[in-house]
């Protein structure tokens, strides 16, 4: 598996959602993506890539495509 | 009226999102312009957010005898249509972008809010004491309200001032909605006291909070217990925040694992961390574990606030004098509030609790006399600080769902929902979620071959409790 596929399936699997919905999505744009949804989804991403995030990062990471760039300085490319 | 704003005048009272403070005798000014406008004593459904509007609301009309009925800003409108229909209220107070949703007539506007005349006028009496409703529920739109009286609060907020040790140089930052009682009674006892309310609808989760908690040098928050789990994950024991002083707890139990993580980080930090226990049929708070005391007793809800009293009762409804033993915990105090309303017909009823609230938590008290609860004797769960019934939440998977049997239980923040029926998880979650406006994760939802039942047709709850331990 990719590290793009791994990154969709952990966002899918964190907020509850379909893979397809994952692209473009922004914290608080579908009700699964809310304060709960959001730490399932930093757990499911660090598990995913067997990291610890830092605070900064986890509250920057308000949408998928942030999150790639964020996963970066933990040297993941997507 | 139980805020004397003009005491404090020059003092800040709000610090809104966008930076704007307010001083209490502005404050005071908008809430009697406000309340002028209302004009008498009648029922006003106040949307509620934690913003300036929602907040002059509130304290407008409780300062000035009219009772305020708490709804979630999120709620549904069909669900806003069922409550207004229940009980006719002669005011709507709601954000400016729902002036247009309800077709009402608008008479005055301030801070974001507006003031819609629904037409109604005094359609059902209202008790003299009656204050407040405040729903138990969250936002699944139930009309059931606990009736708060004016005394309920003032006796209440007293004692939460007092053993807090709130004074005018605090500064407490919103971290719960203002129409559940925890979040408003740190809204009632700050201002009581002459300190400052920070108001933000942003949530731990989004750097606009942390930026908002510096910049404004918020000394205390509240959270229930998933929000103590949230901040624990966020690594907030590493965060850079030099003007906390106090971090409360209430809602639920916490792990007995984070409450010792975060009674450690108090006591290394100089901080205090104080563990609560309340029923919004007790106004908001009845138990609090002093902050000296949350690591030698972490796990505990600690004892009865000042002005109330405690005792454990047996299934035959006699008080147990010995410790560790486990009964029904019973509390006693004049913040117990004056009952239920199920409809406007019982908004002209009295006191019917008469100062005792029969928790139906399970507790047991140890040798020095701190509570500990130990379970719960009524069919709900605490789903991210808010009460869901299940019997309820059953009656309505079968009434969406009629093709399967169900049965509910699971632990807090995790809802169990057994169907019968085949390929229907997804549906079924998607229905809960939305219907209580809850975060999905809140529920597992399992197909099994049946539902097991007794020979009288009763579900063997029992039997279910191996898919969650």
């Amino acid at each position: 598996m990719t590290n793009l596929e791994k990154y969709i399936n952990a966002f899918a699997e964190g907020l509850d959602i379909k893979p397809e919905q994952t692209a473009g999505l922004e914290y608080q744009a579908i009700p699964e993506w809310d304060s709960v949804g959001h730490m399932n989804l930093i757990a499911s991403i660090e598990d995913t890539f067997d990291i610890m995030m830092d605070t900064d990062d986890i509250i920057d990471l308000s949408s998928f495509e942030k999150g790639k760039e964020i996963l970066k300085k933990y040297d993941i490319e997507i | 009226m139980i805020w004397d704003l003009k005491k404090y005048s020059d003092n800040t009272a709000v610090i809104t999102e966008n930076g704007e403070n307010i001083t209490y005798s502005r404050f005071f000014e908008m809430t009697q312009k406000l309340a002028i406008q209302v004009g008498r004593r009648c029922l006003v459904m106040c949307f509620c957010k934690n913003e300036m509007g929602s907040l002059l609301g509130y304290i407008s009309f409780l300062n000035n005898n009219i009772v305020p009925i708490m709804v979630s800003n999120e709620l549904e409108q069909s669900a806003v249509y069922r409550l207004l229909d229940v009980y006719r209220p002669d005011f709507l107070w709601v954000p400016d972008d729902k002036i247009s949703a309800y077709g009402f007539e608008t008479v005055y506007s301030d801070a974001g809010y507006s003031l819609l005349k629904t037409g109604n006028c005094g359609v059902y009496a209202l008790y003299d004491e009656l204050a407040l409703l405040l729903t138990t529920s969250g936002s699944t739109g139930s009309p059931k309200f606990v009736r708060q009286s004016y005394k309920n609060i003032i006796a209440n907020t007293n004692s939460i001032v007092e053993y807090l040790e709130l004074d005018e140089t605090e500064r407490a930052i919103t971290t719960l909605p203002m129409n559940y009682t925890y979040g408003l009674s740190i809204i009632n006892t700050h201002l009581y006291a002459g300190a400052a309310v920070i108001l933000t609808e942003k949530t731990i989760m989004q750097r606009e909070f942390w930026q908002q908690f510096k910049e404004n040098k918020a000394t205390s928050f509240g959270g229930v217990p998933y929000i103590y789990e949230m901040l624990d994950k966020l690594r907030f024991f590493g965060m850079d925040l030099p003007y906390l002083r106090t971090m409360t707890q209430a809602g639920g139990k916490l792990s007995p694992e984070l409450h010792k993580k975060f009674a450690e980080y108090a006591q290394k930090n100089g901080r205090h961390f104080v563990v609560m226990y309340g029923q919004t049929e007790a106004t908001a708070r009845m138990a609090y574990l002093p902050h000296e005391k949350a690591l030698e007793k972490y796990g505990s809800m600690g004892i009865a606030i000042p002005g109330g009293k405690f005792y454990l009762i047996d299934v035959n409804g006699n008080e147990i004098t010995e410790p560790e033993v486990t009964g029904e915990l019973v509390y006693e105090g004049e913040n117990v509030t004056l009952g239920y309303a199920v409809c406007g017909e019982d908004l002209c009823k009295g006191d019917e609790w008469h100062g005792r609230n029969v928790t139906g938590d399970m507790a047991k008290r140890d040798k020095d006399g701190f509570y500990y609860i130990t379970g719960r004797k009524k069919r709900f769960l605490k789903i991210f600080g808010s009460r869901v019934n299940l019997d309820e939440t059953e009656r309505m998977v079968k009434a969406a769902f009629p093709e399967t049997d169900c049965a509910c239980g699971g632990v807090d923040d995790k809802m169990f929902v057994f169907v019968t029926a085949e390929n229907h998880e997804a549906g079924i979650k998607k229905f809960l979620s939305e219907k209580m406006s809850l975060n999905p994760s809140a529920f597992e939802i399992k197909h099994i071959e049946k539902i097991p039942r007794s020979e009288s047709g009763k579900v063997l709850y029992k039997e279910l409790d191996k898919y969650y331990g």
